[in-house]
């Protein structure tokens, strides 16, 4: 018995020590390789990609892409809300994400270390506006590589319905006549009181409240009303940088926020006071399935709408319409348009590796095959001079994007909640919203929170 | 024999003294340090002093989640251990299907918090539906959601440690008991008690320490909804670290000072219950 035992005690520690040596000595030859054909391009990137929904097809390009060039992508997905999470700890790693993903000017203060200049990288020569990159000086540290725009979806077959209802108490005949809060509102109140008619449970999707799906809310919604108020702050160029250098705000559209957040939780198929439990992807489902008329949301929730198994939607009737808050002049507004990814290249790994990197970016923005694997799976709208005019994407979101965008005399809102002070100051504006919505605060403390939040995130 | 272990004693201990080092000194070590800088990724730090420290406490985040956190300590380890030992004595009496039981009640220990958190949540929602609420209605709802779950994970667990406890317990000692015309309840405070006193101190000490450093299932439950007022300290810790572009050092701090009072805790509980323990 202590004989057998011993020998299996050694045979173990025999074991470790072989699985150990190995270790050493791929690590040699990795080191040694490397060491002797220094000028020899890298040979593996990293990417850390920011959208679960389009995990799939990196990595199809990945494989693409080692199959024409040799180069090995690594993809990793963080998981969805868990990217700061999941950067922080690879890019302390050795072998760390050679790609990732910042979001703004506030996502730049933070990893500014980490971020490489690319001014004279092939991917911002191909940027149509220079502006969108996040510069700092005369660099550039992260670039856009893909615009996005929401506002309130909605299906065109129920409100067609409803205007070819005999009685109901407005007189709008189709959607195009609606270009403000005003008529937004008397539009779903009375289409709230058809519902029955209507086939629907209520007009809006469910105000989704659980946690890491409020954005809609403290990030997307929130996005009008500053916008305005930055836009009026003369000191600075433009609305986000007045964002970024104010300590404090007034909320001085906040009756424009309740506006339409009233209209969102009094009109729609879910009690406001059960929207606590609600996802995104519960609000996405019931637009899907035709049990709601519209939804707050962007483009990249196509996806959403065309997984749902039993979806009656029909793809040609989805239609947007601007985030419409009832302040003057809001009939020229058009759909908020912008972006929160840039990707930044990793300054801290080796030369070799920044240049495949770089390398990788500019064939799937600007060769054939990547342009593909651009358009048509993943979607984006790019902003690259590369892409000719017919080459969209095919979901119905980003049509309606670029529709709006080109009508004339429409102006969009830019993403200024780029310059919103930290993820607890959203955390914040949605808990205090939530409780609004429960009847458990009132809106004066909504508007309280919101301006004390700001400030202390601002110092912080 | 002996001198060869004596001998070869380092060789043999190399692998967990090299794992026990990597895995939790060095770390533990660095964690202190950081706690002293500002820093985005562990490679950048820069030398701070005592500002995090000062931070942790300016700001009432950590204190009201010292409090919660303090409050549902106590309220879940008194109902834990209560519903664990009076569990544990029934199943130690001849009742049919004890194992069955024992089993039954020690499965949900085997569940992740994540996941049970999830679960609860649609439990509790799907009850409190009835009342046209949620559990993020008010921070007392999701205190006791709280306090319902870690009940439901620990109380397996605990009751097994009680069981061991009380088969343990020599049955010429109760029988003499039962002789002296002790009832019921004297031979539970005089006999059963006294007597399972170790496995008090364990199932005390492994309550205390797991409701104080409840993570996943308080993410999973409440994320600290409503505003912040069911976050808990570990959760207080990583949404500092995260949710706040350069608070990972303050973060840091806060997680030095909740291993401090942690330990000061379990420490001072393990001598108290220790003192209280008897031979047979």
């Amino acid at each position: 018995m202590k004989k057998s035992l011993s020998v299996i005690l050694s045979l173990l520690l025999l074991l470790s020590f072989a699985a150990c040596s190995k270790g050493e000595t791929d690590k040699t030859t990795a080191n040694g390789a490397s060491d002797e054909n220094k000028p020899a391009a890298a040979t593996e990137i990293y990417f850390l990609n920011f959208k679960p929904e389009i995990a799939s097809v990196y990595e199809k390009i990945a494989e693409e892409y080692k199959e024409k060039t040799g180069v090995t992508v690594k993809v990793v997905t963080a998981a969805s809300n868990g990217y700061e999470q999941t950067l922080t700890s690879e890019i302390a790693k050795s072998s760390p994400p050679t790609i990732f993903q910042i979001n703004g000017p506030i996502g730049y203060k933070a990893w500014a270390d980490y971020c490489a200049d690319l001014k004279d990288t092939a991917l911002y020569s191909f940027l149509s506006d220079k502006s969108l990159a996040i510069r700092s000086g005369d660099s550039v540290y992260g670039i856009p590589y893909v615009v996005e725009g929401y506002g309130i979806i909605y299906n065109e077959e129920i409100t067609d319905k409803y205007f070819a209802l005999k009685e109901r108490a407005t007189s709008f005949s189709s959607m195009d006549e609606i270009n403000s809060f005003s008529k937004l509102k008397a539009l779903v109140e009375d289409m709230q009181s058809k519902s029955d008619e209507l086939g629907i449970d209520g007009v809006f999707a469910s105000t989704s409240f659980s946690s890491g799906n409020s954005w809609r809310w403290d990030t997307h919604l929130a996005n009008v009303p500053f916008y305005y108020e930055f836009s009026e702050n003369k000191s600075f160029d433009d609305p986000t940088l007045a964002g970024l250098g104010s300590g404090r705000i007034d909320f001085a559209y906040s009756d424009n926020f309740k506006n339409l957040f009233d209209l969102y939780i009094n009109n729609s198929g879910t009690p406001k006071s059960l929207i606590g439990s609600k996802s995104v992807n519960d609000s996405m489902a019931e637009f899907a399935l035709g049990k709601v008329a519209m939804v707050q949301n962007g483009n990249w929730a196509y996806k959403d709408i065309s997984d749902v198994d039993g979806n009656t939607v029909k793809k040609e009737k989805i239609k947007m319409l601007p985030v419409y808050t009832g302040i003057e002049g809001e009939e020229n507004q058009g759909l908020c348009i912008g972006t929160e990814n840039y990707l930044a290249i990793n300054s801290k790994v080796s030369e070799e590796k920044q240049k495949a990197s770089a390398d990788f970016l500019e064939w799937l923005f600007s060769s054939e095959e990547g342009k593909r694997y651009v358009t048509k799976e993943l979607g984006f709208i790019s902003p690259f001079t590369t892409f000719d005019k017919d080459e969209r994407p095919e979901d119905p979101l980003a049509n309606e994007i670029l529709n709006w965008m080109e009508k004339k005399d429409i102006q969009s809102v830019p993403w200024i909640f780029t310059s919103f002070p930290s993820e607890t100051f959203k955390q914040d504006f949605s808990s205090t919203l939530l409780q609004y919505a429960q009847g458990t605060a009132d809106w004066d403390k909504v508007v309280s929170t919101v301006k004390k939040s700001w400030q202390n995130e601002y110092q912080a | 024999m002996r001198n060869n272990l004596k001998k070869y004693y380092p060789v043999f201990v190399l692998p967990t003294t090299a794992s026990f080092l990597i895995a939790f000194v060095f770390p533990f070590l660095a964690g202190i340090v950081l706690s002293f800088t500002k820093f985005t990724t562990v490679t950048n730090a820069k030398w701070v002093g005592f500002e995090n420290y000062i931070k942790a406490f300016s700001n009432e985040d950590f204190l009201n989640a010292l409090w919660f956190t303090v409050k549902f300590t106590i309220v879940s380890v008194i109902t834990i251990n209560i519903i664990a030992f009076a569990l544990a004595l029934l199943l130690t009496r001849s009742i049919k299907g004890t194992n069955l039981f024992r089993t039954v009640f020690f499965m949900p220990n085997l569940i992740g918090g994540i996941v049970l958190g999830y679960i609860w949540l649609l439990i509790i929602n799907g009850v409190l539906q009835f009342f046209g609420v949620t559990i993020t209605y008010d921070a007392s709802y999701g205190f006791w959601g709280l306090v319902i779950l870690t009940n439901w994970q620990l109380i397996g667990y605990m009751m097994i440690i009680y069981i061991a406890g009380i088969q343990n317990i020599p049955g010429d000692l109760i029988d003499a008991a039962k002789v002296d015309g002790a009832g019921f309840w004297g031979i539970l405070r005089h006999v059963i008690i006294p007597m399972v006193m170790p496995s008090v101190t364990i199932c005390l000490f492994l309550t205390i320490t797991n409701s104080f450093k409840l993570f996943d299932a308080n993410l999973a439950l409440t994320d600290g909804a409503p505003g912040r007022e069911t976050s808990m300290l570990a959760l207080d810790i990583y949404k500092t670290f995260y949710a706040r572009t350069g608070w990972q050092g303050v973060g840091q701090a806060k997680a030095v000072v909740f291993f401090i009072i942690l330990a000061a805790i379990a420490l001072l509980q393990l001598a108290i219950t220790r003192r209280r323990e008897v031979e047979a």
